[in-house]
């Protein structure tokens, strides 16, 4: 096996958290490489106008994702039941590539309610320790807001955020949300222009007693240079985010904010077609020394560091830890073990709207992360004591735009094809709009990953197994927001309402898309035992190992991910700079 | 005729003859004397200042092949002749320039005249460089032949065919084109605006790409003593625009900052750089300290307009922004505009500030000569990373989207709106303009 020149800091992955880790470690003085296992690839040529706006290409054929015929994942509802490859992109969507999830993500870009870092801890106070239900294992995350708050401010002011603000450091602001925890500035960027989905949805929940705010996106409203000097304009609502990279230099993405400013530093170099195998350890398994990789030709190469840092998707993070044999396996059956414990997900109802043909909706236009949401019941924002659930999430009015192939939503009972369909989809495509409800997933005993004892990938690796299913608590708050999503698309006048709403009895269908936001398996905390990563995401086990992503959050948010993924990055590399380089070992002792 | 006179008419023609060809053999076998002064010697020569003059010059850009060694040379170059190669200018004593003397380095920067008496081609821009003070030609000397690795390339045979490959006719261009007169400081102006007047027609050799050429390919002004001096050229498949204070197509309506932030960062708020002028910046203005930047702002932004005869005026109007929101543009070139333009540089014509490049009163879309034009439109371009600005923003090419004349509409669209009042393309322009790109491409 051939053996690269050592370097101070190999990063597996070089989505936004590489990116992040990336410029933040080389300005630092360090020698960095990244890994990317797909391909480079940049605003032009590879998401030029008008090339990159096809759905078939995109949206039906997955452009931008894994290709799962070379490594996926298995999955399983339960631990007795026989888990099966994930052989069609459905449920859920991992990138590839550099700018990886950065790229074809929408742009929702929300912080964390200060709550559900100490959730465990909140829950208790309130409601006593009796109120969490039997097999959910929630935990603290070991952070708090307060110490996040900088790097939450740092990636909006990186990805040139439009929003308002509704808390400036504790004086409540007028147009922004009510229930936001303290922020020390402004959004970079005013709130994009509502289209008139947001602007009904806005309208009829202040009229229900809500608090309606514009959802913070980073999908620029206005030409932005950030600190780093790159610049991005101004979005054009041409309905093509979520799938897609941007045209228009509009949507944040590791291209569009960091790169340019990466990729001028001698001391930063880029390896893509590096596909990670493991990380290498020590014969005491205490230290990493490196990764071995196979490159585009199918060779196997030693890339010594004295640094490692995960920085892949969440499924590749959490199964280099189980392939590595860094940190003890979780076993379901005894509670025991951390690595691939407390995997989790989101849970989102979708209603489509359909108006009178005198209300223009015009879903031919739209941006990923426009809208206008309540946060009156996220989190414990409302009292769960008589609901007898815990959780809670966004309710938004968003317009992401929409095309013949992406699926043109009808009202129920229209023909699914032929002359009927045509004149339905003639009739509804300008007046349908769609409201959703995106909630959070608590942990469970029985929800975990681990690896699969059957299915191996192209490189011979054991496959992913997910142990997922939806739970009761969860459901029967599904249904709480099932109503309430009824109760808003009524106010905003909808003629009828078509969608799906998950119930009591309802299976995880992985067939249909959900969200991207997997989370969870290694898990950040203060307990070594339950948790794979320090509050620093530092690995318990292995101190020059840094695990970031989604796959440190302890449960499932109902915010989108990315905002809490990018600070916590932020965050860990600020603690790096600031103790870890000076005196390398533990940050915290176990 | 008698004998004897046609006789004496065959000996006048022969004297004549040999008369013209003793003085043309004198121009031509002549290695000229590369006139240094004498103090130079008592001077010692720094070499770290002289690898800024590298900087000024643009020396390593010409002089180093796409992806190769620096300074290595083998850069090729479309000419109306044929296609030549940049030489190895690192100190190699066999393939480079290890073996020159300063003398021998100074002839060939002011006169393109190599040590054994070859002619170069004046794409290399002694024309230029001849204004250059000795003081720095000495610090550049010392730059290349101490801090630069040698490297053993040897230099690529020009692609010109006989009979234009033979180079002596070159010396007779000398005599008749080439000023080899040094910078002369102008009293009346002070020491900024003669710095920037120095770099202008010296070392920066803006002239080489934005002052017309003559039918000999000669520069018709090379320091400025008339006001066609860096009023615009053709160039290849481009056409530099007019530097002087024209307020359409020149910088009549730019200040001395927007010109420094242009050389600094590829882009200002009237118009970003791609191409030629893409690589200058990228490899030599935005490293120029922000005084010389300042410097050659402040002399350019004092040059009086062009003629104006025939040349593009701006004058802004909002009457086609009018016509669009009322939903009546429906020329050819205005769809076009619609469907694959607007998305960035705006109904308005106006682009985003230093993001999207305004296209109302833009030099480049203004320009006598469209060629510039045309060729974005047709390949796209991208503007510099720069440390100022490291967004290398980048517009992808249409020209696999529309015809010549779609083109040519788009083009005569986007000069005649929004208070661009320039003369129509036409559709044979494009074609011109796409046959020139495609025979430039590498792979062709």
């Amino acid at each position: 096996m051939a053996t690269n020149k050592p370097v101070d800091v190999v990063i597996v992955g070089f989505g936004w958290t590489g990116a992040i880790m990336a410029i933040e470690l080389a300005q630092a003085g360090l020698n960095v490489l990244a890994l990317e296992r797909g391909e480079d690839a940049t605003t032009v040529p590879n998401w030029a106008y008008p090339k990159v706006v096809d759905e078939i290409s995109q949206s039906a054929r997955n452009g931008l994702l894994q290709n799962l015929s070379k490594s996926t994942v298995t999955i399983r509802h339960h631990k007795d039941d026989r888990a099966l490859p994930y052989r069609q992109i459905g449920s859920f969507k991992p990138g590839t590539g550099v700018g990886g999830a950065g790229i074809h993500w929408s742009g929702v870009h929300s912080r964390v309610m200060p709550q559900e870092l100490r959730l465990r801890s909140h829950i208790t106070e309130r409601y006593g320790a009796r109120f969490i239900p039997e097999g959910m294992t929630l935990q603290d995350w070991g952070v708090t807001y307060e110490e996040l708050e900088p790097h939450f401010d740092r990636f909006e002011q990186v990805c040139g955020t439009s929003g308002k603000a509704g808390n400036l450091q504790g004086r409540a602001l007028e147009g922004g949300n009510p229930f936001e925890a303290p922020r020390s500035h402004e959004f970079p960027l005013p709130p994009l222009t509502d289209p008139p989905t947001s602007a009904l949805f806005a309208k009829a929940t202040r009229e229900l007693g809500y608090h309606p705010y514009p959802l913070p996106a980073a999908n620029a409203s206005r030409p932005y240079t950030n600190p780093y000097g790159c610049q991005l304009g101004p979005c054009n609502f041409c309905g093509f985010c979520s799938d897609y990279g941007c045209i228009n230099y509009s949507k944040a993405s590791p291209q569009t904010t960091i790169l340019p400013v990466l990729y001028r530093m001698p001391n930063f170099a880029l390896r893509t077609q590096a596909h990670v195998l493991k990380v290498n350890t020590d014969s005491a398994g205490k230290v990493a020394t490196g990764v071995t990789y196979v490159d585009a030709q199918g060779h196997e190469v030693e890339q010594p560091a004295t640094m490692v840092v995960l920085a892949a998707f969440h499924l590749h993070n959490v199964r280099l830890m189980l392939s590595s044999g860094i940190g003890q396996p979780y076993d379901p059956g005894t509670g025991q073990g951390k690595v691939g414990r407390n995997f989790c997900y989101q849970l989102l109802n979708s209603v489509n709207l359909f108006f009178d043909k005198n209300v223009y909706i015009n879903q031919f236009m739209g941006a990923g992360g426009v809208g206008q949401a309540i946060e009156d019941f996220y989190g414990d924002n409302f009292d769960h004591g008589k609901l007898g659930f815990i959780g809670g999430g966004v309710i938004w009015g968003r317009q992401t735009g929409n095309g013949p192939v992406r699926g043109i939503p009808l009202p129920s009972g229209s023909p699914a094809w032929g002359s009927g369909w045509k004149a339905a989809v003639k009739k509804n495509f300008l007046h349908t709009g769609r409201i959703e409800s995106q909630l959070s997933n608590m942990a469970y005993r029985g929800c975990y990953l681990d690896l699969d004892p059957t299915y191996r990938d192209a490189y011979g690796t054991p496959l992913l197994r997910m142990t997922l299913n939806w739970q009761d608590n969860d459901l029967r708050m599904s249904e709480f927001f099932g109503e309430k999503l009824s109760q808003i698309g009524k106010a905003m006048g909808a003629t009828s309402q078509s969608g799906r709403v998950l119930k009591r009895g309802d299976n995880w269908d992985t067939r249909a898309y959900q969200s991207t936001h997997i989370n969870g398996g290694t898990a950040m905390g203060a307990d070594p035992k339950t948790s794979v990563v320090n509050k620093y995401l530092q690995s318990w086990d292995v101190s020059n190992l840094f695990v970031l992503g989604a796959n440190v959050f302890a449960h499932g948010i109902g915010y989108n991910p990315t905002g809490l993924v990018g600070a916590l990055a932020y965050w860990s590399a600020a603690n790096i700079r600031a103790t870890y380089l000076k005196s390398p070992g533990p940050l915290v002792r176990g | 005729m008698s004998r004897p006179a046609r006789n004496r008419w065959l000996i006048a023609g022969l004297g004549l003859i040999a008369a013209a060809t003793v003085v043309v053999s004198a121009v031509v076998y002549h290695v000229p004397d590369p006139a240094i002064s004498p103090a130079l010697t008592h001077r010692t020569p720094d070499a770290t200042r002289g690898e800024y003059i590298a900087v000024l010059g643009d020396c390593a850009f010409c002089h180093t092949e796409t992806a190769g060694p620096s300074y290595a040379g083998g850069r090729a170059f479309s000419t109306p002749l044929g296609t030549i190669y940049s030489s190895n200018i690192t100190p190699d004593r066999d393939t480079g320039i290890g073996a020159y003397t300063l003398a021998d380095f100074v002839r060939v920067m002011r006169l393109g005249v190599k040590p054994d008496g070859t002619r170069l081609y004046p794409a290399m821009p002694y024309t230029a460089y001849a204004k250059v003070a000795d003081e720095d030609l000495q610090d550049l000397f010392a730059y290349v032949q101490s801090d630069i690795a040698p490297l053993p390339v040897a230099s690529r045979a020009t692609h010109i065919p006989w009979p234009l490959s033979i180079r002596w006719p070159l010396a007779l261009w000398n005599a008749a084109f080439h000023d080899d007169s040094r910078f002369v400081t102008d009293g009346s102006k002070d020491s900024q605006w003669n710095r920037g007047a120095y770099l202008v027609q010296g070392l920066a050799h803006c002239g080489t790409c934005h002052t017309p050429r003559g039918i000999f390919f000669e520069e018709k002004d090379l320091r400025g003593r008339s006001n066609l001096y860096l009023s615009g050229s053709g160039l290849d498949a481009t056409s530099p625009i007019n530097l002087r204070g024209n307020s359409g197509d020149g910088l009549g309506r730019w200040s001395t900052a927007d010109i420094a932030t242009l050389l600094k960062s590829g882009r200002s708020e009237h118009s970003a750089v791609t191409g030629t002028m893409a690589d200058a910046v990228r490899h030599s203005t935005q490293y120029m300290t922000d005084q010389d930047v300042t410097s050659i702002a402040i002399y350019v932004k004092s040059l009086s307009p062009a003629p104006e005869h025939g040349r593009a005026s701006f004058v802004a109007s909002d009457s086609t922004m009018s016509t669009i929101m009322a939903g009546s543009e429906r020329s050819p070139g205005g769809r076009i505009y619609l469907d694959s333009c607007a998305a960035c540089h705006r109904l308005s014509g106006s682009g985003e500030n230093s993001t999207f490049p305004t296209l109302a009163g833009n030099p480049s879309v203004l320009s006598s000569d469209p060629s510039s034009l045309i060729g974005v439109i047709l390949e796209g371009g991208r503007v510099p990373s720069t440390a100022a600005a490291p967004s290398g923003l980048a517009m992808p090419g249409f020209g696999w989207r529309y015809s010549d004349a779609d083109i040519a509409a788009l083009a005569t669209f986007t000069r005649s709106s929004w208070g661009n009042n320039a003369p129509p393309v036409t559709a044979a322009k494009v074609a011109g303009i796409r046959d020139q790109l495609r025979s430039g491409r590498p792979d062709h």
